[in-house]
């Protein structure tokens, strides 16, 4: 599955995206941050606190419980601030 | 007649005059337009700055907005919507979002304005950096855009 990085969480990944396959017990959004962090200190900075962090499955916002079995896309990034 | 929403994603400006009279050009039905436009502020927390960079998850921006601009339209009697929202770099003064809404009569505009528009700051995907003599830093979200979201959450 492709995975997106926006704002700063996408500055300390230090990508904007890249693909990923995760063993099969990770199975939601959760499971996927924890996974994430475990691969290098700077997906540990960008995931340090979990509950700041916003994801989207395929450009619909979930919640950390959403599965991502079947998913195409999913992003992680900060609170908005658009508008 | 159904209302197709207008939403533009885009890094040029635009112009507020020339979007409504882009909805309204040729109607006799149209009561009340509301226009709100977001403008770049010259500071932030007090402290001068020289330009907002808006970064947007493209592909899921016109999605994002495209469901708000769905729920307006089941929710209020309008005749016409326009939505468009700027990325990249945005000097202060200059527009960074707009959303026109019409309709026979002036409240259901107005609220309809106001609902996308709190949805717009907390849950289309776009995020402000902001340039000062300092550096560059991401704005925060605002705890107050949230609630102002939560309050038209149909009970």
């Amino acid at each position: 599955m492709r995975v997106k990085y926006f704002a700063w969480v996408r500055e300390r990944v230090g990508l904007a995206e890249e693909t990923v396959e995760p063993p099969a017990d990770v199975r939601t959004v959760s499971d996927l941050i924890g996974w994430l962090s475990s691969r290098g200190e700077t997906y540990a900075h960008a995931f340090e606190k979990p509950k700041v962090i916003r994801a989207a499955i395929d450009h619909a916002h979930v919640r950390p419980d959403a599965a991502i079995s079947g998913a195409r896309e999913i992003a992680f990034f900060p609170p908005m601030t658009g508008g | 007649m159904s209302v197709t929403a207008t939403i533009r994603i885009q890094e040029a400006d635009f112009d507020a005059a020339q979007e409504i009279a882009a909805l309204t050009k040729g109607r006799t039905d149209i009561g009340a337009v509301v226009t709100f436009s977001g403008i770049c502020r010259g500071s932030e927390n007090g402290e001068p700055i020289a330009a907002l960079t808006l970064e947007h998850y493209p592909g899921m921006a016109e999605a994002e907005i495209g469901r708000h601009a769905d729920e307006a339209l089941s929710r209020w009697p309008l005749q016409g919507l326009t939505i468009i929202h700027r990325f990249g770099r945005i000097a202060p003064g200059e527009n960074i979002v707009l959303v026109v809404t019409a309709s026979p009569h002036r409240q259901a505009a107005f609220e309809a304005a106001e609902f996308l528009m709190d949805y717009l700051k907390t849950n289309a995907p776009f995020w402000k950096r902001e340039e000062s003599k300092k550096g560059t830093s991401w704005i925060e979200a605002r705890d107050h855009d949230d609630a102002a979201a939560a309050r038209w959450t149909k009970s």
